[in-house]
């Protein structure tokens, strides 16, 4: 059973805010075998905090419903999918805008969005009215070279001077 | 979140022990304006030395607590914030108005 990618999990709960840990924490368990660092670890979590969050406040409204979550990695980037089966935006460019928030008065930012981009190499959000939203999100872990290879390559350069 | 009134300095710590998130922001923002009104404090320093994340929800949660502050006659400030941390406030714009200092 080997398909495109090198690994996979899913991952679905309930639209609760005592689960936006849970789901944090289980993605950057699973993307511990990329061997990030904790600055790309907790880039991580903070996307996937703030997707699961606009699942709870904006999809399902603190309604009761399913988020879902597909991690997949090849070679060394993660890709997450995070998606609701709730009400669905209505402007994904408006949406994406920074400091924009349909939601003021819960004390919201608007930042979202904005960070997901930013903490991420690549964000796809996919909506429909009525039936809900999907943000997928890309990270490359950038292979840091062990301390042999950095010994290595000292013992090389040396070499090249004498 | 643990906190302390400083009577003489008219200062208000609050020390924040746990994730920030959505979820634990209801909590951090009922605690900490019932502490805010009760001493109205000349100024609030917030200390994030024991706040190992912050998402998106710190920067509302920060900001309210900064209009409750300022409608009673004080000021906000916040120390010991990890850089991950520091670099969502900085994303925000939100230092301008609350800055982040040196701890004491």
């Amino acid at each position: 059973m080997k398909g495109l990618y090198e690994n996979e999990m899913k991952l679905e709960f309930f639209s609760k805010s005592n689960n936006e840990a849970f789901a944090r924490i289980t993605v950057a368990a699973f993307a511990a075998q990329l061997d990030p660092t904790i600055e790309e670890l907790a880039d991580i979590k903070t996307a996937v905090s703030e997707a699961v969050t606009n699942c709870i406040i904006h999809g399902y409204e603190n309604t009761e419903g399913m988020i879902k979550i597909i991690a997949k990695i090849f070679a060394n980037t993660i890709e997450i999918e995070i998606s609701d089966s709730g009400k669905g935006i209505e402007n994904v460019e408006i949406a994406r805008k920074p400091l924009y928030t349909s939601k003021p008065n819960l004390e919201r930012s608007g930042m979202g969005f904005t960070i997901m981009e930013s903490f991420m190499d690549e964000v796809h959000i996919e909506s429909v009215l009525g039936l809900g939203t999907k943000v997928t999100m890309k990270k490359v872990i950038e292979k840091m070279p062990s301390l042999d290879e950095v010994a290595q390559e000292e013992r090389d350069s040396l070499c090249s001077v004498n | 979140m643990e906190s302390e009134f400083l009577k003489e300095d008219k200062l208000l710590l609050i020390k924040i022990t746990e994730e920030i998130d959505h979820h634990s922001t209801e909590k951090i923002r009922r605690m900490a304006d019932n502490e805010i009104t009760r001493y109205m404090p000349r100024k609030v320093l917030f200390d994030f030395s024991k706040v190992s994340f912050m998402d998106s929800a710190g920067i509302g949660m920060i900001i309210g607590r900064y209009k409750t502050a300022n409608m009673l006659g004080g000021t906000v400030e916040m120390t010991n914030v990890k850089p991950s941390i520091q670099k969502i406030f900085e994303m925000s714009g939100v230092l301008k108005i609350i800055p982040v200092v040196k701890s004491a």
